[in-house]
């Protein structure tokens, strides 16, 4: 008598297409209403979006002015500028894609300082100088559209790094004065929406300051922004602390540091690391919330979408400028999002 | 040794002392700030301002049209307590709605089936890569201030009217029998939490799972079922009718409020979502496994297995959602609504009062801030220990 060795195949049913939809679709009675509800759902909701987007929408009013929303009333001449601020970032991001995947220390130590530097030479490409023949400055109050969201957040998140750390170390200080002094401010910002603190920037300080000392509106934001997004910033920097064992702080001083020096060279380094994720988590929220200016009254991306609205030529298409505003946040947050995973997969946090 | 180098020798072993460093440290650091207040102080004397409260009595001769009554006449700090009661209006109603969103979306994210769980995070997705105000802008300009003209409403089930006045609802008001109905209802509500506790205590006692929630239904709907059986009922439905160019009857909702309420309630739900599936995957899959393997079911496993200890995950991450949730109301000032941070920017346009009323503003969102916190604390303090 010969043995059936011959092993069955899966009923059809359970395996390829078949499988895969009787797992995710159609698994029990329940599965098929919530399937049959969701695809009612999805066609419409689907069908209502294309028709409008493309059928009834009116997209000329982006068209017209794409240039306004990106650069506002950046001078058209001198949109040169932009373009090789953008491509600096584009072959900089290139390069250090590159470098990265390859591992090699020294270059990427190269690349630190590069990226750097490209951030001054933007900053001095699109400010210029008064007298400079070939980049006549532009005042940074002029900026707006989407240049000018993009430079508050750059600024907000690079002002308020060095003063998030400050703060963080302020606050785990044994030096009861200096620890509440950063306690409470880094607990009254975090308490009180970001409106009111650029608010304060807006209006409050000014009246503090001398009167010869007049700082520009857009410079007034970013200060704004800046001591908003420390106070997070000095939250991320503390969590980042916390996460580094005590054995480190001793065996730091064991070798014969001083205080100072283990907090520098040994404790923030490794701290900074483990914050990464939290940092650019901060970076994208404080990226949207630089929207806010539109409410004290500056041309940001926003702005530029509610004033475009009130012009006569183009009323009544708000759905289709704030749609496009939408879009281009979007975008980019969903880009610096999916770019943080990555950057978190190559330096491992939370593997070593 | 001579007198001198004696004491030389403890001058500098002053200074060099710990303990002598840090408190010239702090003293510095205190030196420092006072002085930095009072350059900023003669700054602003030197401008010719005053400081001072005074103004709160004085009439703030601007109207308010949402929230308690107000009037031209009436004094400034009746204006601040409109805005602090819209503020408050908004964030409740927010944090309840928010609320269920969030958990629908965060489950729905979770769900085994392809399309529910592909739609929540479509949703959570486009949310929260958006700016709030970004979303609030769409949804007052382009979709409620859109809706139809009241003539050409949009009526759904209930009734309940959309048009770009704002929306209309059915809504329940008392009648004279309200007063005979109230302390009976009241009754009911406290046998059901007793009954509920003793359950509770039963079970845990027993230490065997014992039903609760009929017994509590049913404590609960003794009096509700006699309130539709006796005549002459307690509420009545008030229907919203239109008459001429306007709405009577029902309650309603300005477009500004409803702008305000959607646009929050949509965007914290989307953070909520994530925030409860992160809880739930939190809990290791060798618990809901073990409970399956001693013969619980799905029910109890989610009611006495995840929920308890997903639910102390979520708490915290769930509190900083409710402090944005109320601290993003005042973007309404975006979209006109008059909340605390609206009023306050007219306050101090019609009085020049700008420090005060920066003053009160901070210290509304301060409090607001601090007794959700101390709330959800007391909360997760129960639940922690409960549990245990």
């Amino acid at each position: 008598m010969t043995v059936n060795t011959e092993v069955l195949k899966p009923p059809p049913t359970e395996v390829g297409v078949l499988g895969w939809l009787k797992k995710n679709l159609f698994g029990t009675w329940y599965d098929t209403l919530l399937t049959i509800a969701s695809v009612v759902f999805i066609t419409v909701t689907l069908r209502g979006v294309l028709v409008w987007a493309l059928r009834s929408a009116e997209w000329g009013v982006v068209r017209t002015n794409i240039k306004v929303f990106m650069v506002g009333r950046y001078p058209y001449d001198e949109i040169w500028r932009v373009w090789a601020s953008v491509g600096m970032f584009v072959v900089m991001t290139a390069v250090t894609l590159i470098v990265w995947r390859r591992e090699i220390p020294r270059i990427r130590r190269a690349v630190t300082i590069a990226w750097i530097a490209i951030l001054v030479l933007t900053i001095i490409l699109l400010k210029g100088f008064g007298d400079v023949p070939l980049i006549p400055s532009v005042p940074i109050s002029i900026w707006s559209g989407l240049l000018l969201t993009l430079a508050l957040g750059v600024v907000g998140i690079v002002a308020s790094f060095p003063i998030g750390i400050v703060l963080a170390l302020g606050r785990r200080s044994s030096l009861p004065v200096v620890k509440v002094f950063c306690t409470m401010y880094i607990e009254v910002i975090r308490g009180v929406p970001l409106i009111s603190v650029l608010f304060m920037s807006m209006l409050m300080i000014p009246l503090f300051l001398p009167p010869s000392l007049r700082l520009d509106n857009v410079l007034r934001a970013m200060v704004g922004m800046t001591l908003f997004s420390a106070a997070y910033v000095a939250e991320n920097v503390r969590g980042g602390l916390q996460a580094i064992p005590q054995g480190q702080y001793e065996a730091g001083r064991a070798v014969g540091l001083n205080e100072a020096f283990v907090m520098v060279l040994i404790v923030l380094p490794q701290a900074l690391r483990a914050m990464i994720p939290a940092i650019v988590g901060q970076f994208i929220s404080l990226y949207k919330d630089t929207s806010l200016v539109v409410i004290v009254g500056l041309l940001d991306l926003l702005g530029i979408a509610k004033a475009v609205t009130g012009q006569q030529q183009w009323i009544g298409l708000q759905k289709e400028v704030y749609a496009f505003a939408g879009i281009i946040y979007f975008v980019t947050c969903y880009a610096m999002s999916y770019a943080s995973r990555r950057l978190e997969k190559q330096l491992g946090v939370g593997e070593r | 040794m001579s007198q001198m180098a004696i004491s030389r020798r403890r001058v500098m072993g002053t200074l060099r002392d710990e303990r002598f460093l840090r408190a010239m440290g702090q003293v510095a650091f205190a030196v420092t700030v006072v002085l930095v207040a009072f350059w900023c102080l003669g700054n602003y004397q030197a401008r010719g301002l005053t400081f001072s409260f005074a103004f709160l009595q004085e009439e703030a001769s601007f109207d308010l049209a949402e929230g308690i009554a107000f009037s031209p006449v009436d004094p400034y700090w009746r204006a601040f307590v409109v805005g602090i009661l819209n503020t408050i209006k908004v964030a409740v109603l927010g944090i309840i709605m928010a609320t269920a969103l969030g958990l629908v979306a965060g489950v729905a994210r979770l769900s085994t089936n392809w399309l529910i769980s592909n739609i929540a995070s479509v949703y959570i997705e486009i949310i929260r890569n958006t700016p709030v105000l970004v979303q609030l802008f769409f949804i007052y300009f382009a979709v409620i201030l859109k809706l139809p003209e009241l003539r050409d409403r949009i009526v759904l089930p209930g009734p309940m009217f959309l048009s770009n006045r704002g929306i209309n609802l059915v809504w329940p008001r008392p009648t004279e029998a309200f007063g005979a109905w109230l302390p009976l209802w009241v009754l009911a509500m406290a046998a059901g939490i007793a009954i509920y506790a003793w359950r509770v205590r039963l079970e845990r006692r027993t230490r065997r799972p014992v039903s609760r929630l009929p017994w509590t239904i049913l404590a609960l709907a003794i009096p509700l079922i006699g309130w539709f059986v006796v005549p002459g009922n307690p509420l009545y439905a008030d229907m919203p009718a239109v008459e001429g160019l306007k709405v009577v009857g029902g309650t309603s909702m300005s477009p500004e409020f409803a702008a305000i309420l959607f646009g929050l309630v949509i965007y914290t739900g989307a953070f909520i979502a994530e925030v409860v599936r992160a809880g739930i995957m939190a809990v290791p899959k060798g618990q809901s496994e073990a409970a399956r393997a001693q013969g619980f079911t799905e029910m109890q496993i989610l009611q006495l297995v995840i929920l308890p200890q997903a639910i102390r995950i979520i708490i915290p991450p769930l509190i900083s959602q409710y402090l944005n949730l109320t601290k993003n109301s005042s973007l309404a000032i975006g979209i006109g609504f008059l909340d605390l941070y609206a009023v306050s920017n007219t306050m101090l346009n019609q009085s020049g009062r700008i420090v005060e009323v920066f003053l009160m503003i901070m210290a509304a969102y301060l409090s607001m801030s601090l007794t959700i916190s101390a709330l959800m604390n007391v909360v997760n303090r129960r639940l922690a220990l409960v549990e245990r």
